[in-house]
């Protein structure tokens, strides 16, 4: 299962992938393996075991350091969520004397394989997080990046403690409230409050449509649930009933089994081709979004230093240090900029590319499934219609 | 019979149960188990508590305590001993009842005498009253004593039982099965919320409805019962069947009375019993007409009919039920029934749907080939009532009326016009067309001249009102209990292998189709839910097209947008033939299963009428031996001739009900085999028809992401 979401030169320079995978009790470790030609590597070829956490730890290393703040920093991979799935086969496990040894074994398998699905998920998004990074002409040079990628042992970071986790939360609250102000500066560059409207009204939009979509996707699953339970049902009544309608209903019975496993196959890959393309973007426009603030922080700065300096010249004093502190603004801000735009382009280019390639995965899924299941009711009443 | 049962599920989930959940399994399925049987307890011991303030104390103390310990499983499985209690409390009863019919039945012959001698005294100031009054006189038609003592009972103390006394009663089936999976849940966790999905699939339906049903009775319970309460101890109130008593509220029916003649030779007795009183009743009803009671007019307009066509009496039945099924074996009636524009007539409380009902046929026994009337729901109600009165009691399967719904029909008459509402028509306009195509299909239905009333003429002579329907609704429930209690009180020794094998399959059918029912319900109510997500997620993809600054991406997400509305459209329609098609049918045959039931149930109280008279003969015999060897003949000879004369009629008594149980055994038979070839023949061409949705609705599938993939592969 290859990442999908988003477009990525291959780029035999560094490549990163998640061989394998491994779920425990409450962590999923991941195998990460690197194929390089770099020379700041030891080795061509490694892996290292990680954790979630590690990969958080990497992507605030990137939100913290400076340097950084004139790209969109690659969206983290959102936490391995097992504890519905784990609990429903927990559950079937308790409640396992009340149905039948068919309809046991049926909805053990279907558990399984949604676990199975999350757990794919899972990774397939850690994986795209690691080879966005990969692909960033700068992201790619960081150090962190490259411990992460060949240290061999625990990076032994924690998760945030209640303190920081605390100044998080104020930090948030203070950034969407400077994000409130800096909102309001008119910007210089139309291009830049193009972006900024845009980025806003699309935030919002991916955000209603991945949920809808994720609504989507869920009740059609729920449909394909109803379907094996009629299939059941009817092939309880198959090999039950006295008339020769029995052999009508086992027929029907497992065309309704099919049919469910291709409906199944409908909302899964709904879910990946579509809610999960969504969900990427509502990530990584959030990203975007992120830059956007960053740069807008930096022009007011530069503003008010521009200001500042004004007074001082009037005033006649420490001229020289709002000199240096305009300069520093103004080189922080054109840095931001200039990348900023590179990167906004980037992302389009890549939010196109990604949605081709998805929409079109997702039409011809449709397609062959559709078609299966038409073929599959099709030869069905070719059957039943020939028997009566 | 239910026990059995239960232990047997007990076992097979006992033997299912794994490593795990043995325990809680196992508790479970008890639970479950009671549950049901405590609903049906409370069915039966709910209504019929009229019949013994100890029923009603055990009801009442049985629902305290579901209410005080529902929760936990101790607690509900001693609110489970105690429907049992309440069951075996009624039972109980109920063999006092029996006590107690077996005098009326004795003082029913002192009756016959008192014209001549003085009744017992003991007896006379409560029943001889009573006897004169009794109002109906169709009561001739039927003749199984079982009945007799159930309705009866329940009757003379139903003024004394308050109208919402039933309610609390009943809706308790659906609480126990809640109760069951709701504490369940608590301790066992997912089981519960599987079971409660599963346990009580019509609860949604039928709980509201039922309560409606009762709280709309309630104004005429009064009214209703007032006519009836006159009638407790009459001597032979045996031939009340459930439905009948549609008919009785509804006043005499001078055209049955007529027809007394006709069957003097087969119910002798009854007839001759009746005839003694009939001259009283008379006078007797006219003077207080119930306020819900229609009077009955227009009976020349039946009369002459019913005796030209000569099929209706019962008696004749007899002799041409079989031409007439020989003839309709094989093949089909040419005849095709509609139902069609419904059509709101009347406003605020009283309005009501009128349906046209079209038929077209080339039999002859219609006056016309193609003719059509307007009736209402009642109506339908009234033809199934009348129906069921004729033919349930002699083996006949006849397929039940749609359900009763006051929620949607208040929602219809106070509504505007909203989509539940023109759904809920719709629903009853199908359901009531199918149950009409059953009736017809039924050879011997299909002559009876009400049904052809019903759809032939103009002005359907009796109006049936809807209110006197529903007080007999409630009778009707009364009267059900009744039957379940007799049922458990009747151990009838099968004799018939046919017979046990088939009533066992029906109840496993009967268990199936309803699994699979609220399986193919689920589905209607997802697939509804996908439909409306769907529509969201249009909306979405558009707004989001809208927002999209790529112009290719945009017009591709634009078009997904439509792709998807028109998917939501087929989403729709295709959970309108989950439920119309696929849901409506297995709907049906729970209720006509239901009804082959009850034809089963016919079949053992006629054994059990039959089981009693032998018992009687026995104890005449009996009697007559100590006579006779008392010897004394001067001062018994009397008494001799008397007993003589009794044994003489229990004889024949005993002869009649033997005919009658193989009688009613063999029209069983018969009526099973045709309603296994319907079914099979319904269930082939429906699910047929259903699949035939589906693979439209893939069809349609494909042509919308053809013409999408396009779209997606031009972003460019």
């Amino acid at each position: 299962l290859r990442a999908i979401n988003v477009d990525l030169q291959t780029d035999a320079a560094l490549q990163v992938d998640i061989s394998d995978a491994l779920s425990e009790r409450d962590k999923v470790k991941f195998t990460v393996h690197t194929k390089s030609s770099l020379p700041n590597f030891k080795q061509n070829e490694f892996s290292v075991v990680r954790q979630h956490e590690e990969f958080i730890w990497l992507h605030d290393s990137f939100v913290e350091n400076e340097d950084y703040a004139g790209y969109i920093i690659p969206p983290a991979p959102p936490r391995p969520d097992f504890d519905a799935s784990r609990e429903k086969l927990q559950k079937l496990g308790e409640g396992e004397g009340s149905m039948t040894k068919e309809e046991f074994t049926k909805m053990k398998q279907e558990l399984e394989a949604e676990y199975l699905a999350i757990f794919k998920k899972t990774v397939a998004m850690h994986e795209v997080f690691l080879c966005r990074v990969a692909a960033h002409p700068i992201l790619r040079k960081d150090l962190n990046f490259h411990v992460f990628l060949e240290y061999n042992q625990d990076l032994s970071v924690r998760g945030k403690n209640k303190k920081e986790k605390l100044e998080d939360f104020f930090k948030n609250m203070v950034k969407s409230a400077d994000g409130v102000i800096v909102s309001g500066v008119k910007d210089v560059d139309d291009f830049f409050e193009h972006e900024r409207t845009f980025l806003v009204e699309y935030h919002n939009r991916v955000k209603d449509a991945s949920a809808k979509s994720d609504k989507m996707t869920r009740s059609h699953k729920n449909v394909a649930d109803d379907y094996n339970r009629i299939g059941s049902s009817l092939y309880a009544l198959g090999t039950q009933d006295s008339t020769d309608i029995c052999k009508f209903f086992l027929k029907v019975s497992e065309l309704f089994d099919k049919t469910r496993k291709i409906e199944a196959r409908v909302s899964a890959d709904e879910d990946l081709k579509l809610s999960d393309l969504l969900k990427y973007y509502l990530r990584e426009s959030q990203a975007a979004k992120d830059l956007l603030y960053r740069r807008s922080r930096s022009l007011v700065d530069y503003e008010n230093a521009n200001k500042a300096l004004d007074k001082a010249r009037a005033k006649n004093k420490d001229v020289l240090q709002a000199e240096t502190t305009q300069q520093i603004c103004c080189q922080k801000f054109e840095k931001i900029s200039e990348s900023a735009k590179q990167e906004l382009i980037d992302f389009k280019t890549r939010r196109v590319a990604a949605f081709r390639k998805n929409l079109v995965e997702l039409a011809e899924l449709e397609l062959k499934h559709a078609k299966g299941n038409l073929q599959l009711l099709q030869s069905c009443l070719a059957v039943l219609n020939g028997d009566t | 019979m239910r026990q059995g049962k239960s232990r047997k599920d007990l076992r097979t989930a006992v033997e299912m149960v794994g490593t795990v959940g043995r325990a809680c399994g196992r508790g479970f399925r008890r639970g479950c188990g009671c549950g049901r049987d405590l609903g049906r307890a409370m069915d039966v011991a709910g209504p019929v508590t009229g019949v013994s303030e100890g029923a009603v104390n055990e009801a009442e103390v049985c629902e305290g305590r579901r209410t005080k310990h529902g929760k936990s499983r101790r607690g509900f499985e001693k609110g489970c001993g105690c429907g049992r209690g309440c069951v075996r409390g009624f039972r109980r009863d109920c063999q006092r009842g029996r006590g107690l019919e077996e005098l009326r039945m004795r003082h029913g012959k002192g009756g016959k005498r008192t014209l001549t001698r003085t009744p017992t005294p003991s007896l006379t100031p409560s029943l001889t009253p009573t006897r004169t009054r009794t109002p109906t006189p169709s009561l001739t038609r039927t003749l199984t004593p079982t009945l007799s003592l159930s309705l009866p009972l329940s009757l003379s103390l139903s003024p004394a039982l308050p109208p919402p006394q039933p309610g609390p009663a009943r809706p308790l089936r659906s609480r126990a099965g809640g109760a069951a999976g709701g504490h369940v849940s608590a301790g066992a966790g997912p089981e519960g919320k599987m079971a409660a999905e599963r346990e009580p699939p019509p609860l949604g339906e039928t709980r509201p409805a039922d309560l409606e049903e009762l709280e709309d009775g309630e104004d005429l319970f009064t009214s209703t019962v007032s006519t009836l309460e006159s009638s407790p101890s009459s001597p032979e109130p045996a031939s009340l069947p459930a439905e009948d008593l549609s008919t009785n509220s509804n006043g005499p029916k001078p055209a049955e009375i007529m027809l007394d003649g006709d069957r003097e030779d087969l119910f002798a007795e009854a007839t001759e019993e009746v005839s003694l009183d009939s001259p009283e009743r008379d006078p007797i009803l006219s003077p207080e007409p119930t306020p819900a009671v229609t009077p009955v007019t227009p009976t020349a307009l039946i009369a002459p009919r019913m005796e030209s066509k000569s099929v209706t009496a019962p008696v004749i039945f007899d002799r041409s039920r079989e031409e007439i099924e020989e003839e309709a074996n094989g093949d089909m009636f040419d005849i095709e029934i509609n139902v069609s524009d419904p059509e709101k007539v009347g406003d605020g409380m009283n309005a009501y749907m009128a349906y046209r009902v079209t038929t077209k046929t080339s039999l002859s026994i219609f006056h016309k080939n193609e003719f059509s009337v307007k009736r209402r729901f009642s109506d339908f109600l009234g033809l199934h009532s009348k129906l069921a009165t004729k033919y349930m009691h002699i083996g006949y399967i006849v397929p039940p009326a749609p359900e009763k719904s006051i929620v949607g029909m208040t929602k219809v008459k106070v509504g505007k016009e909203d989509s539940s509402s023109t759904e809920f028509v719709e629903k009853r306009r199908a359901a009531l067309e199918r149950y009409l195509q059953r009736t017809v299909k039924h050879p011997t239905l299909l002559q009876d001249p009400d049904l052809r009333q019903f759809l032939e003429s103009s002005e359907l002579p009796r109006a049936v009102n809807t209110q006197a329907l529903s007080g007999a609704g409630i009778l009707r429930m009364v009267n059900k209990a009744a039957d379940a209690v007799n049922k458990m009180t009747i151990k009838m020794n099968e004799s018939d292998a046919w017979f046990e094998e088939k009533q066992q399959q029906f109840e496993n059918l009967d268990q199936q189709l309803r699994k699979l029912h609220s399986s193919v319900e689920a589905l209607v109510c997802h697939r509804k839910e996908l439909s409306a997500n769907t529509a969201a997620f249009a909306k979405s993809a558009a707004m989001l097209g809208n927002s999209e600054d790529h112009t290719a991406l945009s017009r591709a997400l634009s078009q997904l947008a439509e792709v998807e509305e028109k998917i939501d459209q087929l989403h729709q329609e295709q959970a309108f033939a989950d439920f119309y098609v696929f849901s409506e049918l297995l709907g049906d045959y729970i209720r006509l299963i239901a009804a082959v039931k009850g034809v089963f149930d016919h079949r053992m109280k006629c054994w059990q009428k039959w089981q009693d008279a032998q018992v009687t003969l026995q104890k005449k015999r009996e009697a007559e031996a100590k006579l006779q060897l008392a010897n004394k003949p001067d001062k018994l000879q009397q008494a001799k001739d008397e007993i003589k004369e009794e044994i003489e009629e229990w004889e024949t008594k005993v002869q009649q009900g033997e005919k009658d149980f193989e009688q009613i055994s063999k029209t069983i038979r018969k009526e099973v085999g045709r309603f296994e070839k319907e079914r099979v023949k319904d269930f082939k061409t429906v699910i047929i028809e259903y699949l035939e949705s589906l693979v439209q609705t893939q069809q349609q599938l494909i042509k919308y992401w053809e013409a999408f993939l396009p779209e997606a592969k031009a972003i460019a």
